[in-house]
């Protein structure tokens, strides 16, 4: 595919252009899904096209098809030329003064046992196992388990001999037990996809899957049991699987150049961060460094070029707390004359790359998980996000998780329910007050950030050690 | 797109052997999108998609794929045919699924609309002209929109339609905006003009002095788009059967019955007047109204075919998520000219964004207020409000504290373009609250 690609793209890529590109995408999902003890239908969708983007003087254009003959590839170029013929001199960043990259180069996920190299039977035996292990009690009246599997290809040609290859392999395995009693429900899952990792199975010897279904059932059995989560404010312990939302909404939305540009305003919104904050503003407390890292050969959204052909490499946007640097791709970085990094992406072949997260990680700290609860005299652990809101300026938030540690004198005292904290993201980092080492780092990551118009849902990764906070308002529910 | 289809579905009958059925389902369009920063173009461009969903069964046995189609029909015929001998492949693998309930009686429909949309590059350059001078930004999405369903018993559905769907703010300053929508089926630069006179009136008021409220309780008047934020987020698991059997909807209380919305609060699906189609994917046509809420109870459920085959019921041809397409809010008795006389002092809320549930099974939920947002004061507009937190129950802002709901109704079409552009609608009335819950 990729010869005849690149030989039907030298044929009809058009004359007359600053900058062209031919961006294709094949990517084949699968999903197997059991809940209470029935195969949920298979559910496999292979997804193929292509992109064509042009510069042409003051316009652009771009056209997307899932014709790929010669004939189908020469309809989108036109499409693609009539709008940059139209826009030119009414866009709102001058494409004739943009370089382009032009970059040769390969990437590929590293994979021990491919997902193609497992067999059906092998699979449903696993999703079977544990759908056997979840129903505990009978206050457990639902329960299901699934593996999603993603392998992606991408091939990037520009008219200036740029070609880039790249292959991914994901895998996202989860599981969920809902138990109720007396008018009261609570529900426990493996992170609704919140460990989306590049893998083939070989995740299931790095994160505990198979095992995992009888806590996960018992702390829904627990949580039906357990006292509200405390309100007041006090310490807050987050671990990895809510570190990643916390991360993700309250540092990486916010930092996103072509928000701050104000292309979002419209939909996914606007940021409390404005371009003269770059080199002076402190984010958050000494303790916080933070990453855009694509050289995580687990994490879900590592690659080594974006969906513009710039090389990826890994950058501190937060260091020792200061705020260094935003998430702006080539375009963002031309219009705001700011460096950023290579995170033009699109969520697939219809849709056209803007300044999207990647992978955004929280740089490990010194201290054990057990020291940061120890020096808690009294406060609240959180495990596993399970809702999320933020204004539009990515500033003021509330977020509530699954399953709450209450912490009493420096010591875990027992779990409570229906945990939430609210605050305001200017503030909110400058009370980070511990890091935990490597012990408690997870990789993890989503299928599931939207933002965009047209909308895309696009993957992320996300890896952090727990962390710990001060004087947060937390509080419970009903 | 219509021809090719259904030379498809007659091709995918030829091959069936012995006692196969299939299924299959057509999502395509052909759209533009052009995107819209600062009163110029940001992003002009055209996506055109067709994906097509074959579920082949045999007796209890079920599996399907999703392709893109190519648009050559002997190329489509190659790929599907190859599809098809890989489910073939899996199919005798899988166990007998006892959920699996399919529509063996042939019900065929065809929905054409004529197409009377200018070229979307003159509908671009009239929202350019009409934006000179404004902080404009937004998204145009326009084209065909196309949905079908076809069956080895010979049933075949048609669903075309042709609009767009202009979704823009004028900005003020920062977060200080007016969001307006403008979509149908025909262009009328008029018509445009004159939701821009509206919006630019509006964007005076947010050049006033703003105001921050402290948390607490206020009254409010929340517009027909702000209630479709609280209704999206009870569609997520909300009406569904499964939410209901399974107790995690925000309907819990309501379901158990020791909870009542407002008599005043009544709620359909209400598919014959919504812009989407009648037929789903597993090709079960959907009746005309679906009663949810009725003065205040629950009155019903979205049921797909699987949950009907599980729970014994009968399926209102909801989707698999079972989530709404198009639903309606009974009108009520306040004429929206006397909103703000009704209000009297309290926060007039034009949008609410971000929504996400507190607790959900008690029905709790917060969210921001966003775009033009004005404190009232003796029933008139003093201040933009700077954003605000709410955190309350469903229980309350569509129950207890629900005063009084507009007359009129609004047709809100949705400007999703998650995968493709979205047919979904909703028909509403505005709400004047009592008392709403601001936290933060």
């Amino acid at each position: 595919m990729a010869h005849q690609l690149k030989e039907k793209f030298k044929s009809v890529c058009p004359a007359g252009v600053s900058f062209a590109s031919l961006r294709y995408v094949q990517e084949t999902t699968e999903v197997i899904g059991m809940r209470r003890g029935v195969l949920e239908p298979i559910d496999k969708t292979i997804d193929r096209g292509v992109m064509v983007t042009v510069f042409v003087n003051g316009g652009m254009g771009y056209a997307a098809t899932a014709d790929l003959t010669e004939s189908g590839l020469k309809k989108a170029f036109s499409k693609a030329m009539d709008w940059a013929h139209r826009s030119n001199g009414k866009m709102v960043f001058d494409p004739s003064t943009l370089n382009m990259p032009h970059s040769t180069g390969t990437y590929r996920s590293t994979v021990q046992r491919g997902w193609t190299d497992v067999s059906f039977s092998e699979k449903l035996d696993l999703l079977r196992g544990i759908d056997e292990a979840l129903p505990i009690d009978e206050r457990i009246i639902d329960w299901s388990s699934s593996l999603m599997s993603v392998r992606t290809e991408s091939l990037y040609l520009t008219n200036e001999g740029g070609e880039v290859h790249q292959e991914w392999e994901m895998l996202a395995p989860d599981m969920m037990a809902v138990a109720h009693h007396e008018g009261q429900t609570q529900k426990r899952s493996f992170g609704s996809r919140g460990i989306s990792q590049q893998t083939g199975w070989e995740v299931f010897d790095r994160v505990d899957y198979r095992d995992a279904g009888p806590r996960i059932a018992s702390e829904a059995i627990q949580l039906l049991e357990a006292p509200d989560c405390p309100t007041g404010n006090m310490d807050l312990i987050l671990m990895p699987d809510q570190m990643m939302l916390q991360i993700h909404e309250s540092i990486g939305h916010p930092l996103e150049l072509d928000r701050i540009l104000g292309d979002e305003r419209n939909y996914a919104g606007t940021s409390f961060v404005t371009m003269d904050m770059f080199g002076s503003f402190q984010y958050g407390s000494d303790l916080l460094n933070v990453t855009f890292d694509p050289d995580v050969p687990e994490e879900f959204a590592s690659y080594a070029f974006d969906d513009n052909g710039t090389p990826a490499e890994k950058s501190y946007l937060i260091r020792n707390g200061m705020l260094e640097r935003p998430l702006g791709a080539a375009i963002s970085q031309h219009r705001s004359n700011m460096a950023g990094v290579a995170n033009s992406r699109a969520c697939s072949w219809n849709r056209p790359p803007m300044d999207r997260m990647a992978n955004l990680n929280i740089e490990p700290g010194d201290k054990s998980l057990d020291e940061l609860v120890a020096s808690v005299e009294r406060g609240v652990l959180m495990h596993t996000n399970t809702s999320w809101s933020i204004d539009d300026s990515r500033n003021k938030f509330q977020f509530g998780c699954e399953m709450g540690e209450l912490i009493e004198n420096g010591e875990r005292k027992g779990i409570v329910k229906n945990p939430n904290y609210r605050g305001i993201s200017a503030t909110f980092w400058k009370a980070l007050k511990g890091v935990a080492n490597r012990e408690s780092f997870e990789v993890l990551g989503t299928p599931y950030c939207g933002k965009g118009e047209p909308n895309q849902v696009i993957r992320v990764g996300h890896a952090s050690p727990a962390c710990l906070f001060g004087n947060i308002d937390v509080f419970g529910g009903a | 797109m219509q021809k090719h289809f259904m030379e498809l579905a007659d091709f995918l009958t030829s091959q069936m052997r012995g006692d196969e059925v299939y299924t299959s389902y057509l999502t395509a369009e052909d759209s533009d999108f052009v995107r819209i920063n600062h009163g110029q173009i940001r992003q002009p461009g055209s996506v055109s998609q067709a994906n097509l969903q074959l579920r082949l069964l045999q007796g209890k046995r079920q599996c399907s794929v999703t392709v893109g189609l190519i648009g050559d029909l002997e190329a489509d015929k190659a790929q599907l045919r190859a599809q098809l001998h890989d489910l073939r492949e899996l199919l005798p693998h899988l166990p007998e699924d006892p959920h699996l309930l399919i529509n063996e009686s042939v019900d065929n429909s065809e929905h054409i609309e004529t197409n009377e949309l200018p070229t979307t590059a003159d509908m671009v350059d009239n929202i350019l002209k009409e934006s000179t001078g404004l902080d404009c930004v937004g998204i145009l999405a326009s084209g065909s929109n196309y949905r079908a369903f076809a069956n080895s018993f010979g049933q075949r559905n048609w669903f075309s339609s042709h609009n767009f769907n202009w979704d823009w703010s004028l900005v003020h300053s920062v977060d200080k905006a007016v969001k307006s929508g403008y979509a149908g089926k025909e262009w009328d630069s008029n018509v445009f003009a004159s939701k821009m006179k509206d919006a630019k009136a509006q964007l005076k008021l947010l050049a006033r002095p703003s105001k921050t409220l402290k948390p607490g309780s206020v009254r409010a008047y929340l517009s027909p788009v702000a209630l479709s934020e609280i209704l999206d987020l009870l569609s997520w698991s909300g009406f569904g059967l499964a939410s209901h059997k399974n107790k995690t909807t925000p309907l819990l209380g309501l379901l158990e019955g020791n909870q009542r919305l407002s008599p005043q609060f009544s709620l359909q699906e209400d598919v014959v007047g919504g812009v989407a189609p009648d037929f789903q994917s597993d090709g079960f046509r959907r009746p005309s109204q679906v009663s949810l809420i009725e003065e205040g109870r629950l009155s019903g459920a979205l049921i797909s075919p699987r949950s009907a085959k599980e729970f014994g019921a009968q399926t209102t041809g909801a989707n698999g998520g079972e989530s709404p397409d198009s639903l309606a809010v009974t009108a009520g008795d306040l004429p929206t000219a006397d909103v703000l006389k009704e209000l009297g002092t309290g926060v007039w809320i034009g949008n609410l964004w971000y929504l996400n549930y507190s607790d959900r099974t008690a029905g709790r939920m917060t969210g921001m207020t966003r775009f033009a947002t004005f404190w009232v004061e003796n029933g008139e507009i003093v201040a933009p409000l700077n954003v605000m937190r709410f955190d309350d129950t469903i229980h309350r802002m569509l129950g207890s504290e629900l005063e009084a709901l507009t007359v009129e109704r609004d047709l809100l079409l949705s400007a999703s373009t998650y995968y493709n552009r979205s047919t979904g609608s909703s028909r509403l009335p505005g709400v004047l609250l009592k008392d709403f819950a601001f936290t933060l």
